[in-house]
Order: structure tokens, then sequence, then C-alpha cells
């Protein structure tokens, strides 16, 4: 079951096309990494999304309805460029950001004091948000994301000014929200914490979708059956069809990547060596996201 | 509460709570009131110290003749001048005014000694009183009667009637009207301003600071810009009527306070500055009153709110999409100019309003909505036919609704816009995306 189906959205301004014909399913309770360079139109379509901007063409289906002003309520977005108002106190202004997403006064004030214990921030609770770190601010901000308890959470860079410790913090509230049954759509320029937290991951680039599907689909989708090899011995003749993209060596034992033909495997490759060298560690060489994001990105430049 | 409701609160109450709101409320109504009891009081405070002339009157014109006024006492000596004038040394707050032997159909010269320079007011008063006495001598003189001379004295009282179809006569007073007018054009320009540059900051604040971002994706830009006028207008609503009670409280326990010790008359002497009155004046006071009572004050205050708050709010859009279109208060400037344009040109021709109230130019400006607010404030107090009144505020209606619509649609463009470079073109462009 899918919360968003985006079909066929296109958009532009003047001249420039910031979306063209974008189809896209996320589904439910998982969390979806919408990845893309600069410019790619990631926050067009987080936009029109949210109900800020209409498309010029396609629709947008929410839990099985065409999307409408209503269910703006039940998303929850953290915009990358964000923001407070400086001369609020902390929990004035999250109780007012509650209430504009249509909350009671009275549901908002119980939940915040909730997630200020959570994220152990009890005590900014009557300070003006001036007197707070950008990091401290960051935590507000994603409060102010989460706290009416969204169906579809989005987040643009969450983990931006935060360190490591505060990043880990954020990570376990993200996971814990999909644990409870919420769909994050997550948009972001660092690998890691997509290779680490997506289940989904669709790669826009010039106003196109260029990659989208399950994250291990796209991984295998990218392998090219090489292996990096450890092994002590010089390694002078490859069997026929091998070949050794790179080789290094470190105290005698050397490192060498070895693609095979298609219709081997790692069995077939070992079997070959064994006789030439003393193998001390094989492993399948697996395409980080990172490598799939560059190669991809530039090969459509290229092409 | 809706959404524009929470909205409004919150531009209300963030700015009511601020500290320079709180202070600017209590400052303005001590600036006003300084500005109307220092003055009065100042002028009056001075008239008690007893001021002693010595006359030393070689003419005998003037025997009996200088009568004691206010706080200026004259005390008749007979004395050579030399002496008189040795004996100032020891009596340096004594005056000596010399009348010598006059011919009275040459030119009279009369010297007045003292250590203090005597002060315009006291010399005008001195050769006045001179003056006045030796007219009299010399009509005296040729032989009119004291009686002839007073039926002679021409008295005029001007009163102006302004006929309507039914008949009726109502009486107007110019000075009156043009003050109420000014008054209520000038508040309207000023508030129209003042708040008008706090809509523009308010979302220049916004934007710089990114919360639009976060905003936005829960309201529509239109209810956010309507929102902030509203709570802004709030504001200064609240500011004004607190200045007017506070105003209006301070001026008058001020004036008993300071004012308590002196005679209702000598103020009036004091304001008037004209100690050599026709009998009138005992009735100044009432005259001033009798005027505002000839202007009609249920319909000046009803326009004043609608000319206040339409003005305010037809301008109030625009100043929000000058501040969507910028990134800082100094970028302002260039599209500030057609803002500030019509209205410095309603002020502007305020005097030439003043002299033709009912000119072809006075009515044209009244109807065009940009100039209406201050133009027709300042004409209600002359009677403005009733056509003309709702004309011109179905115009600034409608003025209203253009300009928000218009200020809408660069408004919801311009928020997001960051470090571009905007000119009108680009105002234009936005005016015609959708989104």
């Amino acid at each position: 079951m899918d919360i968003l189906s985006i079909n066929g959205i296109s958009k532009s301004y003047g001249d420039h096309q910031a979306l063209k014909d974008i189809h896209l399913n996320i589904p439910k309770n998982s969390i979806f990494g919408l990845l893309g360079p600069n410019g790619a139109g990631k926050t067009t379509l987080i936009r029109i999304i949210t109900n800020i901007i209409m498309p010029d063409a396609g629709e947008i289906i929410f839990n099985g309805k065409p999307l409408e002003p209503d269910h703006i309520r039940a998303m929850g977005y953290l915009p990358e460029e964000r923001g407070l108002y400086k001369k609020m106190k902390v929990a004035e202004q999250l109780v007012y950001l509650a209430r504009l997403k249509g909350m009671s006064k009275s549901d908002a004030v119980r939940i915040i004091k909730e997630w200020f214990e959570k994220l152990d921030i009890s005590s900014w609770y009557h300070k003006n948000v001036e007197d707070l770190s950008k990091g401290m601010q960051q935590k507000v901000q994603f409060i102010a994301t989460v706290m009416h308890k969204p169906q579809l959470i989005i987040l643009d860079e969450p983990f931006s000014g935060f360190d490591p410790v505060n990043a880990n913090l954020i990570k376990d509230e993200i996971l814990q929200l999909r644990a409870e049954g919420t769909t994050i759509i997550f948009s972001t320029h660092r690998m890691e914490s997509v290779e680490e937290l997506c289940d989904h991951i669709c790669l826009i680039h010039d106003a196109t979708t260029i990659l989208n599907g399950p994250k291990n689909d796209i991984r295998n989708q990218f392998r090219s059956n090489t292996f990096i090899i450890e092994h002590r011995g010089n390694l002078d003749v490859l069997s026929n069809g091998y070949t050794c993209l790179s080789s290094t060596e470190v105290d005698q034992v050397f490192r060498s990547e070895i693609q095979i033909p298609i219709q081997e495997n790692l069995n077939d490759l070992l079997r070959s060596l064994a006789d030439k060298v003393e193998i001390v560690s094989a492993n399948e060489k697996i395409p980080s996201i990172n490598d799939i994001f560059i190669s991809q990105v530039t090969n459509s430049d290229n092409g | 509460m809706g959404k524009i409701g929470l909205i409004i609160a919150r531009e209300y109450l963030s700015r009511v709570r601020k500290k320079s709101f709180i202070i600017m409320t209590l400052l303005g109504p001590l600036l006003f009131a300084g500005i109307a009891i220092v003055p009065t009081w100042l002028a009056t405070r001075e008239s008690t110290d007893q001021k002693i002339i010595w006359v030393l009157d070689e003419s005998s014109y003037f025997d009996g003749k200088m009568e004691d006024s206010g706080s200026i006492k004259f005390e008749m000596i007979l004395k050579s001048l030399e002496v008189a004038k040795s004996e100032l040394i020891n009596n340096q707050d004594v005056s000596l005014l010399y009348i010598p032997k006059i011919d009275i159909n040459t030119k009279a010269e009369i010297s007045f000694y003292s250590f203090n320079n005597p002060g315009f007011s006291l010399e005008k008063t001195l050769s006045g009183k001179i003056r006045n006495e030796l007219e009299n001598i010399k009509l005296i003189n040729s032989g009119i009667e004291k009686e002839q001379l007073e039926q002679l004295k021409a008295s005029v009282e001007f009163n102006t009637y302004n006929l309507s179809n039914k008949g009726v006569e109502n009486e107007s007073s110019s000075e009156a009207s043009s003050a109420v007018g000014y008054i209520s054009a000038f508040l309207i320009y000023f508030f129209i301003f003042f708040y008008g540059a706090q809509i523009m900051r308010g979302v220049i604040e916004e934007k710089t600071s990114k919360v639009i971002e976060v905003i936005i994706s829960s309201v529509k830009p239109f209810q956010l810009m309507m929102g902030k006028i509203i709570g802004v207008g709030a504001v200064g609503l609240t500011q004004f009527l607190l200045w007017t009670a506070l105003s209006t409280g301070i001026i008058s326990v001020g004036s008993t306070i300071l004012l308590k010790d002196v005679e209702p008359d000598k103020i009036e002497s004091m304001v008037q500055d004209q100690p050599m009155k026709t009998p009138v004046k005992s009735d100044t006071g009432n005259v001033i009153f009798d005027a505002l009572k000839k202007v009609n004050f249920s319909l000046v205050v009803g326009c004043f709110v609608f000319y206040f708050l339409g003005g305010y709010l037809l301008y109030g859009a625009l100043f929000a999409a000058v501040g969507s279109a910028v990134d800082s208060d100094a970028d302002s400037q260039q599209f500030m100019l057609p803002i500030t344009i019509p209205l410095i040109f309603s002020m502007v021709i305020i005097a030439a309003i003043l002299k033709e109230p009912h000119g072809s130019l006075a009515v044209w400006t009244s109807i065009i909505p940009f100039t209406a607010p201050v133009v027709m404030m300042m004409r209600i107090p002359f009677d403005v036919p009733a056509w003309q009144i709702a004309v011109s505020m179905l115009s600034v209606i409608g003025g209203f609704l253009a300009t928000t619509w218009f200020a809408g649609r660069i408004y919801r463009i311009g928020i997001f816009m960051h470090g571009t470079k905007v000119n009108y073109k680009v105002l234009a462009k936005w005016f015609m995306m959708k989104i």
C-alpha cells in the first residue's frame, strides 16, 4: 500500500522546466530517500507534495485520494532552509506552529512537553529562540515537524547543523517514528545516512527520475561482478576473461579488484586463483549509493 | 480560531508585548502633552513675577492713565531723570519709563531704561499703551467726544453659513474645519507610513530568518499576508487609542496642576498675545468652541475611522509586497518610491485643497483611491456632497481589493526568493507566474 503516488507531475517556471513527468510511489511505513544534485527539482517536488505550489500537469494521490489542502495536516515538513521567530519563546512558538496545524492549545502544550522531556531540553521551555545555538534550534524545528503526529514526514537535510551525538539522537527518533507507522521522505546529500536509513531511493536529475526503487534492488542492478581479493604473492597471469582493475600492496599483502565474466561466480574465481597465490580474503565489491549517485549523474550529463 | 485568527493574534501580541511598544505608548502622550501644556505654563509662570515700572511723566498726559495690567505695576514718580536713573542702580529689578514733554503733533520720543532687556512683548505693550493714549488725546483735542469716539470704532463679526437644498442654514467656520481636517489627514498619513513600514519589516524578518519556509507548509501565503496586515493594523489602532486616552488624561491633569494658580483670563491673554484687546476679548474661548461645534462631528469621526483603516489596508498590502521582494530594509528603497509618491503628493496639495475645498483638484484627488484617504479627510469638515463621499469610499474599497490582489500575487512568489536581483521586470514576471 502506497501512502503517496505521484503520477506524471510536471512543473515549469517560465522557460525553466523544474520537473518533467515524474512518477513515484512511496510505500507506507518506509523511509524513502529523495536524492539528486542541487537544482535537480527536489524542493519543487516537495513543495508540490505539501501543496505549497500547484503542478502544471499530473496528480498526487494521498492515501488513495487525490491530494487536497486538508491532507496537509497529516504531513510534517522540515524544509532545508528553515528558521524560527527569533523574538518568541521556544514553547510559545511551538504552540503557535502546532495550532496552525490544527491542534488544540492544550494538546499542543502536552505533546510539546513530552517531546522536551524525550530530547532532554525541558530547561529551554521559556527561553527566547535567539538565545539558542543553531543545533538547539534544529531540535526545536524537528519537534515542530513531528509534534502533530503526521502520517507522512518530509525531512530536507535533517542532520545539517547537528553534532554527531545529536545527529544520532535524531536518527533514533526517525527510526522510532517509522516503527510507529510513520512514512518518511528523506532528502539529503549525505549518502552514508541514505545507506543506513533508507528502504527506497529515488534519484532525480535534470527534472527527471533516473533511478527509482528499493535500495537493495538498485544496488544489485549496479553490481559488476567485481571482487576484492586480498592475497600474498604476486598475481602475474589471470585466466581468460578476467580483468584486474587495480592492485595495491601493503606489507606484502596485495589487494586486487578483479572483474569476472557475468556467467561465472566467486567460486570460479577462487578456483582459478587458488593455484597461483595464497588467498587471505575475498569479498564482492557492492557499489555504494554514493558511487551510483556520482556515476549516474555524470553519465547522464555526458550522455 | 481560524488560521488567519491565529496569525493576527501572534502578530498583535508579539508587537504589543515589546518594550519599544510600551515605551512609545507611554512617551508619546507625554510628548503631546508637553507640546500642549509646557508653552502655556511657561508663559503664565513668567507673569507671576511682578514687574515694577517707574513712570517719569514730564508731559503730564499720562497722569492716572497708566493702569496696572497683569504682572506690570506702574509707579508714578516725580524726580529728575538723572536722579531717577541713579536710583535704578539700587533697584535693579525696576525699570524706568521716561516720557518727556511732548509736542502732541510731532513724533513722540519715549525712553525706557532697565538693567534687563525688556523683551518684545513688554515693549509692544508699553508703546501700544502710550500710542493709544496719545491718539485719544488728539481725537479729543480735535473736538470729538468720547462717546462719539466709541461709536466710531467699528466692530465686525464675520459669520459664514452653508446653504443646503433643504433650506437649512448651517453655520460654518473655515478655521475650525481646516484644523480638524488637517489634523485628521495628517494622522492618516502618519499611520499609513509608520505601520506600513512595520508590515514591510515583518515580512522581511520572516524571509531572512527563513521561518516563512516552515509557516508556509501550514498556511497559504495570502492568509499569512492578510493576517500580518490586520495584526499590525490592530497594534496601530491600540497605540492610537491609548495615545488619545493618555494624552487627554495627562493634558487635563497636567493643566489643572500646573495652571491652577493662573486665572483663566491670564492664560487667554498669554495665548492670544494681544494685550490691547477690544471688549470682545472675554468671548474668545467661547468663539473657538462655537466654531468647533459647527463641524459635523459624527460625520468627521465616522469618515476618519473609515479612511484611517481604508487607507492603511489599501497601502498595507503594497508594503507587504515590497517586503517580500527584497532581502533587507536597505534594498526596499527602489520599490518604496511608487508607494510614497501618492502619499507625499496628497500632503503637498493640502494647501491647494484648503484654498479651494470643492475645486476640481480636490474632487478628483479625493476619488482616486491612492490620494483619497488623506485628501478626502481634509475636505470632510467642509461639507462634502454625500455622493462624492460615497464614490470616494467605494473607490477606496475597490482600491483596497485591487492592491491586495496585486500585492498577493507578488508576495506568494517573493517570499521564496533569496539573493535574486529583483527589478520591476522581475516583479512583473512574478505577477504573471502561476503557482
